[in-house]
């Protein structure tokens, strides 16, 4: 992978706009003897918010982490098949990890902010990146992005961990903003914060997918609904025996199609409610 | 009238009542077994050291004066000018060497059947008596297995050396457990940022876990100053007139003078050999209370 700082997303020509930023192709995950993901095929298009749904155990998050190679923290975790961002493959020993992830990063499910001060907690990465301009500007912008920058601008050198649930996950994407990534990723960023900060980050990832490329993994399928353009569901292959549950993609569609006239039945059996 | 009722349950509530503060005041007494003994301790010693006349006098005596056959003119200035240097030169060794193993098994090394292996040897060897490394330090540090140029003799070196390999096991095993107590959460946003692994080890996880490392650390140290065997077998001097002036001099140690001071027939050493231990006590206390205040400092910060 080159390892050339892509110019800022806002700027992408349109030259690349049709392209898909992210592109799985035969992609299996497998942790250790079982497998996890079977043959997907996925297309994730550039500024859209595509959210992954599915049931518990179905492999949403382990696709997510295919797309920052954060499956490689998991000791036996494999991966087959193609993973592709900007059309250039990210699977295999010769990809940079450490600059992917740079460039395509990711929220988590619990707030996790350093424990530091605001600031600290945007500068860090940066920093560690070799960020060589005003840092107090890039974290002045990085927070109004976020929609963080009025309620923090007083105490930037308070510890991250003193804001609430919802102001946290919120720190949490100005500091990954601040690094300037193509894509975010983001693991089910609203399942542990109550409904109006849950509305807060909702609007936010809306005002943000002009300029990035969104992929959500949520449990919640009115959230997959509100926010997303294209809705791809992924299911626990009942057929595939074995102990563990394979997951598998069975349906993409853009997302009003997919909840209003599903095509494949276990979608339809699991957006009604009488699966998962 | 009571609010029990018969039938087929036989509630014995008085004696279940019982059981409680029975086994509460068992507990008691166990705790106080610890407090009592140290507290017996301490007046024995003070009352042994005070026998002699004023303590403060006597301590103030102690601490200033060399060793010496005289009971009103002995002290321990030299132990305790070696007992400072075996515990710098320690820190200096010991600290980066258990530090260092305690990152790389917990943060770089994959797990195996090897990394199982070297586990169990630090678990076991933090089992080992002090005296054992004693003879491990005579052999490879003083002796350096009979090759001369490389054999440190009755050194500060050759001491600090083999009390590094003692509290090693110490410091790897309690940096280990302080790295395990950073929550996986951390790594992962660090990770997420495009961060390597020293900058996640670096930048993050080092810092948290550094309380826990702080206070491990000073207390294995404080088994440095307390230790007597392994010093005897690597060449502490029992009696030496002037302080070590480098790492390469003679010396001798706190605990060691107090032992020889022990050995004395004169009843009139016993005195001395009191005001050694309280101060040899005095000066763990006053380590265990470092690490405590350092460890709290670092909790509140966070």
């Amino acid at each position: 992978m080159s390892a050339t700082l892509a110019p800022p997303p806002a700027a992408a020509s349109d030259a690349s706009a049709d392209e898909p930023a992210l592109q799985t192709r035969a992609l299996r995950v497998w942790y250790g003897a079982s497998l996890a993901l079977r043959d997907v095929d996925l297309d994730v298009p550039r500024h859209r918010i595509t959210a992954l749904i599915g049931p518990s155990g179905c492999g949403k998050s382990t696709l997510l982490r295919c797309f920052n190679r954060m499956n490689d923290l998991v000791p036996d975790a494999r991966v087959e098949g193609d993973v592709r961002f900007d059309g250039v493959s990210i699977v295999g020993p010769k990809v940079d990890a450490v600059t992917l992830r740079r460039r395509v990063g990711m929220v988590f499910q619990k707030p996790n902010p350093f424990p530091k001060s605001i600031y600290n907690n945007i500068a860090w990465g940066a920093r560690i990146n070799g960020y060589r301009g005003d840092m107090d500007e890039l974290v002045e912008r990085s927070l109004r992005r976020a929609a963080l920058w009025d309620e923090v601008r007083e105490k930037l050198h308070r510890s991250g961990l003193d804001l609430s649930g919802g102001q946290q996950q919120r720190l949490c994407i100005a500091r990954t903003l601040a690094v300037e990534p193509e894509v975010i990723l983001m693991d089910e960023p609203c399942s542990a914060l109550d409904p109006i900060s849950t509305a807060r980050v909702e609007d936010l990832m809306e005002d943000l997918k002009d300029d990035y490329t969104i992929v959500i993994v949520t449990h919640n399928m009115q959230q997959a609904r509100r926010v997303s353009d294209v809705t791809a569901c992924l299911m626990p292959d009942v057929e595939a025996g074995g102990g563990r549950r394979t997951g598998v993609l069975v349906e993409v569609s853009p997302t009003d199609v997919l909840f209003t006239n599903p095509v494949d039945p276990r979608t339809e059996a699991y957006i009604t409610g009488r699966v998962g | 009238m009571s609010v029990e009722s018969a039938g087929r349950f036989h509630p014995r509530r008085r004696s279940r009542a019982l059981a409680g503060p029975v086994f509460a005041a068992a507990c008691l007494l166990a705790t106080l077994t610890g407090v009592l003994a140290l507290a017996v301790l301490t007046l024995a010693v003070v009352a042994a050291a005070a026998s002699d006349g004023g303590l403060i006098d006597l301590l103030h005596r102690l601490a200033v004066n060399p060793q010496s056959g005289d009971p009103a003119r002995a002290g321990f200035r030299v132990g305790i000018v070696g007992s400072a240097w075996l515990l710098a030169l320690t820190a200096l060794i010991g600290i980066p060497t258990g530090v260092g193993a305690g990152v790389f098994l917990e943060e770089y090394m994959p797990a195996g059947r090897l990394k199982g292996a070297i586990q169990t040897n630090i678990a076991n060897l933090a089992g080992v008596p002090s005296v054992v490394y004693g003879i491990l330090g005579l052999a490879v540090f003083a002796r350096a297995f009979g090759v001369s140029g490389l054999a440190l003799g009755p050194s500060l070196l050759a001491g600090a050396l083999t009390l590094s390999l003692l509290i090693l096991p110490t410091i790897v095993v309690t940096t280990q457990e302080a790295l395990r107590t950073v929550p996986p959460s951390l790594r992962h946003a660090a990770m997420a940022l495009g961060a390597t692994r020293w900058q996640v080890v670096a930048g993050h996880v080092l810092p948290s876990a550094l309380p826990g490392i702080l206070t491990g650390t000073i207390l294995g140290l404080s088994r440095v100053v307390g230790e007597t065997a392994p010093l005897l077998m690597v060449g502490a001097a029992g009696s030496l007139l002037r302080p070590p002036r480098g790492p390469m001099d003679r010396y001798s140690a706190l605990p060691v003078e107090i032992y020889n001071y022990a050995k004395e027939p004169d009843p009139a050493f016993q005195a001395v050999t009191a005001g050694g231990i309280l101060i040899l006590v005095a000066l763990l206390l006053s380590m265990n209370a470092v690490a405590i205040v350092i460890r709290d400092r670092f909790r509140r910060r966070r």
